[in-house]
């Protein structure tokens, strides 16, 4: 399958961004998704691969710099948000970084993620560390506003310093198969992000079936997303290993075809150590070593960082840790 | 730069070994010489031999090897042990296994650990994969013992049960042979293979702790005299062999005759059929658990690939990428794909077969750069390709991790590559279309058919191959039934020798008093045979009161073509089958006077009650033959694994020589009824009765082919029945002696035999309107069926 690339407008970063392509609806009919084989598979990667000792602590620094350090609730304020910047700022206790010995190496998490009102507040926040905010968008969770409103949205978190802006879909476009209709809204979301990378959150807890979702996730980049995310954290089912496998099989096959990278977000209910560790296993097998970077890969995530850090401290001194004597996120 | 910084770089998956002390522990505390278990007692180890861990070729432990006089002590305790433990209630014997299932399952990690030390296999399969599936099937099958005497009324178990187990899984074959042997009430010998003997001795120190009572269970260790010496015992009852064709044909012609049960659970070359709308990644991923599993050393291994041209360069590039990630190495790792093979002999001959396949022009993929370790027994995994049915490594069972790749056009092609072989083991199909899928699963000819999903096992679904790839089955009712049969049979008495019939005429003129000569009845014609002699027929005075022709090799070549071109009669709708069993017995039944008159001119006995039975049984088996079906089993998995009943296929059947008619209809009715198709030898004394019926098949809509009739001597034309590959179930009433030879002969393909070895069968009690001619005339494939939106 040949695609033509249809916008080169913008600029070029290091990694090549996806340009989007145009819609194929061919190839959306070809999506072969099996479920119980996707469980199968899924179920054993916990099984099949582990890292122990300091490959384990090597690995959970690695974790730490792909979190999406997160805070997406109705009663957030500028203290909240704050807090969790100053927490973005040093994710680990300065005891244990010494103990790692790991030198100069920056352990920073990927990005701050939060509602559009808080912005400015996480911007200022972050000054000096280079850590990007995130801003979820388009109506978040739900994505049932306005188009205009919701471009207006992208518009604004941008124009306030968002360089990631993390929409969500209209679900029902994908339970209605109006697969031009997604790729439209999605292709118009990316158009007004402009040079800020965009994760499009598909809402997979309720897109019924992993073949809807692997559509999903093929119009979606088709149409430009820079990453594709499971969920808003708020549906009733949040992010698996399953779900992940899916998609992460539409980005090798994405890349397959256009040689472009997407990355992949899975967000909600990834709390502990163990559960980061099997899903960057999943990832390394299914897309490579190198996929295993900030610019590819993202959990989103608010609890995890803690239970990381206990990890981390267990891993240093063989004593069990306990959460409240880790900086509060 | 520190360890941890280098590590953040690169993120290997670095070491991870599962520690071996507790195994080394437990190996040490019998000062690593192991005698066998016989009586419940361990005996003084004799000459022994090393069991090596084939990961590093380090000594594990000293084996001895068995002598015949210690397979005859364990026989004898086991002989010993067998009235009380089959006097117990199900119950009883259940809270047995149960206890068994307990304490593997309290001791898991030991035998896994142990397992994998000995055998090479992954950690991770012996752990999550073996020693869980040894549990279920002792917990599955203590529930069996419990309703045995309910769901398998009026049987009775073997006795003593002789069973030889391979390498390849060797505590899960040793559940698969003892759980169902114990449930039924047996006791057991059991030898494990010479190269993993450990976990066998494990399981046998498990039975002492539990209290299971002595000589029930006897481990006696060895090589291949030893399985020899269980094979000919005179006391064993039965013999149950997992392990190659190759032994499984000399085992089958060393029972012959002797009235032992008999299972065989041999090779494969399993097809992996992925067509064009199956999720493709899902497939790839598939075959790294079909034929990476275990490094390749799985009977029902999918070892070979067919993918449809339409998907195939795709579908072979990225199956490449998929081996490039699989981790080779110590199998105590558990982070390892593939671990080392069972032993160096294996290593040999896989390398010799490799050789000569790229002699025959096949290319070979192995990843990029995937070292192997300094020592021990590992071979990368294999992808063949530029291969076709001839090449060598398409043809043999390989046994290790290389995979052969061919492609196929159509659905019908894929069927046509997959049943060419010797094998029928088990049969993958990769396809998202339901219709597509369940068409191909009964085309197949395999015992096992897994569909979307690959080496799926449970100890409620049967397990087991068609063709050389054996028979019977483990799992399931039917593997629950091959360790019992009908309590009747025991009691069967030696039948009477009738009196020699003279082939021809002693002067062949003296042979032409009468004016007809009844003919062949073969793919729906009567034709002359093809020697154009003719046998005699004489009533009980040596009056000659008929001719039929004088069957010969080509005669049976013939009616044995007919009957395989006749094969769609095992899909012809049951209630079709049925009609027509039912129009032939109404048929039968209006010249009911003319049969009868025809057994009293070559008996002298009066024939009504002998056709009356005839119409009654073809009517019994035109009523079974579309109610003799299937079930639905439950698997600990989210799918449907249905075991479909299918007929052999061919069958031949030499009819005894009393009862003329009945003797014949009998036996041909219930394989007819199950769709098999027939190759009748009928009585050779008074075969006329089958050649008047030439008229009533012909009148009842039986299609041509279906029945096909070849008159002689029985036992010359049952030599050449059952040699013939293309007849797939055999059975014969007759002498001892010509049961044993039909036993022998019937190793050129492992067709299923059923001989009466001179007993007498009364063919006119209506014990024989049942299920016990249907089981034999049928086998039993299970399709898994996955599902999930």
């Amino acid at each position: 399958m040949s695609l033509r690339v249809v916008d080169n407008s913008h600029t070029e970063t290091p990694h090549k961004r996806n340009p989007g392509f145009p819609l194929d609806l061919d190839w959306v009919e070809r999506v072969r998704m099996n479920r119980s084989a996707l469980e199968r598979r899924a179920g054993s990667i916990g099984a099949r691969r582990t890292v122990k000792k300091e490959y384990q602590l090597a690995w959970l620094l690695k974790a730490i710099t792909l979190i999406d350090l997160t805070t997406l609730n109705a009663d957030d304020t500028d203290g909240r948000v704050e807090r969790l910047c100053a927490k973005a700022r040093h994710p680990l206790r300065s005891d244990i970084l010494e103990k790692l010995d790991i030198g100069d190496l920056s352990i920073l998490p990927g990005a701050v993620c939060v509602y559009h009102r808080f912005v400015k507040t996480a911007v200022n926040a972050l000054e000096g560390t280079g850590i990007p905010v995130a801003a979820v968008s388009t109506a978040f969770p739900h994505g049932l506003a306005p188009l205009e409103t919701k471009l207006k949205e992208i518009e604004m978190s941008v124009a306030d310093g968002a360089r990631e802006i993390d929409i969500v879909i209209e679900r029902g476009m994908v339970l209605r198969g109006d697969w031009q209709a997604l790729y439209d809204q999605v292709r118009a979301f990316r158009k007004a992000c402009g040079d800020a990378h965009m994760k499009t959150i598909l809402g997979t807890g309720e897109l019924a079936t992993q073949t809807n979702i692997a559509k999903a996730s093929l119009v979606c980049m088709m149409a430009g997303a820079d990453f594709i995310k499971t969920s808003t954290g708020k549906e009733k089912v949040n992010a698996d290993l399953v779900t992940s496998l899916t998609m992460i099989r539409m980005i090798r096959w994405f890349h397959e075809e256009t040689a472009i990278q997407i990355g992949y977000k899975p967000a909600g209910g990834i709390a502990t150590a163990g559960d980061a560790l099997k899903y960057m296993a999943l990832l390394k097998e299914e897309l490579g070593t190198h996929w295993l970077q900030p610019h590819l890969f993202r959990f989103g995530a608010s609890s995890l960082l803690t239970d990381i850090e206990r990890q981390l401290e267990h891993g240093l001194t063989g004593h069990y840790a306990a959460d409240y004597r880790q900086p509060m996120v | 730069m520190n360890k941890i910084a280098q590590i953040f770089q690169t993120l290997d998956y670095g070491p991870a070994p599962e520690g071996p002390e507790q195994a080394i522990a437990w190996l040490d505390s019998h000062d690593r010489k192991f005698g066998h278990f016989i009586h419940g007692e361990w005996t003084k180890p004799g000459k022994t031999f090393s069991s090596d861990n084939p990961a590093n070729g380090q000594s594990l432990a000293q084996i001895s090897d068995g002598t015949p006089s210690d397979v005859d002590a364990a026989v004898k305790a086991a002989r010993a042990a067998f009235p009380l433990w089959s006097a117990l209630s199900g119950y009883e014997r259940g809270k047995y296994l149960y206890a068994i299932a307990r304490a593997v399952q309290k001791h898991a990690r030991l035998f896994a650990v142990l397992e994998t030390l000995d055998n090479g296999k992954p950690i991770r399969e012996s752990r999550d994969i073996d020693i869980p599936l040894v549990a279920r099937h002792f917990y599955h099958h203590a529930g069996w013992a419990q309703h045995l005497s309910r769901e398998f009324p009026d049987a009775v178990p073997y006795g003593v049960c002789g069973q030889i187990i391979p390498w390849n899984f060797p505590l899960l074959m040793l559940a698969w042979k003892i759980a169902p042997a114990l449930a039924a009430g047996n006791t057991v010998v059991l030898k494990p293979a010479e190269f993993t003997s450990l976990t066998a001795l494990l399981f046998a120190e498990i039975c002492d702790r539990i209290g299971l009572p002595k000589g029930v269970v006897n481990i006696v260790t060895g090589e291949g005299d030893t399985g020899q010496a269980i094979v000919n015992h005179q006391d064993i009852d039965k013999i149950a062999f997992t392990g190659s064709t190759e032994v499984g044909k000399l085992i089958r012609a060393a029972t012959a005759g002797t009235g032992k049960g008999l299972s065989l659970e041999l090779g494969g070359k399993s097809p992996y059929i992925v067509f064009e709308d199956a999720d493709i990644d899902s497939a790839i991923e598939g075959l790294v658990d079909a034929i990476w599993f275990n490094q390749g050393q799985v009977c029902c291994a999918g070892s070979r690939l067919l993918v449809q041209e339409s998907i195939e360069e795709r579908f072979i590039k990225k199956l490449k990428l998929r081996m490039n990630t699989l981790r080779l190495g110590d199998p105590m790792d558990k982070s390892i794909d593939i671990g080392a093979m069972v032993a160096p002999v294996q290593v040999a001959r896989i390398n010799d077969l490799m050789q000569r396949g790229v002699a025959e022009g096949a290319l070979i993929y192995e990843p990029d750069g995937m070292a192997l370790p300094g020592t021990g027994c590992f071979l990368r995994p294999a992808l063949v390709t530029n291969v076709s049915p001839a090449n060598t490594l398409v043809a043999e069972e390989i046994f290790g991790p290389v995979l052969v790749a061919m492609s196929f056009r159509t659905p019908e092609e894929a069927v046509a590559l997959a049943n060419n072989t010797k094998y029928g083991l088990a049969a993958t199909i990769w396809s998202e279309n339901i219709n597509l899928a369940l068409d191909i699963a009964p085309k197949i000819k395999a015992g096992v058919v897994w569909i979307n999903g690959t080496n799926n096992f449970d100890a409620a679904v049967g397990f087991g191959g068609y063709k050389e790839s054996g028979f019977g089955r483990e799992g399931g009712r039917e593997g629950m039934g091959a360790y019992l049969k009908p309590a009747w049979e025991k009691a069967l008495k030696a039948a009477p020798v009738g009196k020699p019939v003279p082939a021809r005429a002693a002067n062949p003129l003296d042979a032409s008093h009468v004016d007809q000569t009844a003919k062949m009845y073969i793919g729906g014609k009567q034709t002359r045979p093809d020697s154009a002699y003719t046998r005699p027929v004489l009533d009980p005075s040596g009056k000659l009161i008929g001719e039929v022709g004088e069957g010969n090799r080509k005669d049976i070549r013939n009616a044995v073509e007919a009957a395989r071109a006749s094969l769609g009669w095992s899909t012809t709708a049951a209630h079709t089958r049925a009609q027509i069993l039912y129009f032939l017995a109404e048929n039968l039944d209006y010249r009911r006077d003319e049969f009868a008159a025809r057994i009293k001119a070559q008996t002298g006995e009066d024939g009504a009650e002998e056709v009356a039975l005839s119409v009654e049984r073809l009517f019994a088996f035109a009523g079974w033959a579309d109610k003799y079906d299937g079930a639905v089993h439950n698997p600990p998995l989210r799918a449907v694994a249905a075991a479909m009943i299918e007929p052999l296929g061919v069958m031949g059947i030499v009819a005894p020589t009393s009862l003329p008619l009945l003797g014949s209809i009998a036996l041909i009715a219930p394989a007819l009824a199950m769709g098999n198709t027939v190759v009748l030898v009928p009585s050779s004394q008074s075969p006329l009765s089958l050649t008047d019926l030439y008229q009533v098949i012909e009148t009842s809509d039986v299609p041509s082919g279906v029945i096909n009739i070849v008159t002689g001597d029985s036992v010359t034309l049952a030599k050449t029945l059952t040699e013939h590959d293309g007849v797939d179930g055999l059975w014969f009433a007759g002498s001892a002696e010509a049961s044993t030879m039909v036993e022998k002969a019937s190793i050129s393909n492992l067709k299923q035999t059923w001989t009466t070895r001179g007993l007498s069968y009364d063919l006119t009690d209506r014990r024989f309107e049942g299920d016990y001619f249907l089981g034999k005339s049928t086998q039993v494939k299970n399709v898994w069926i996955p599902y999930g939106a």
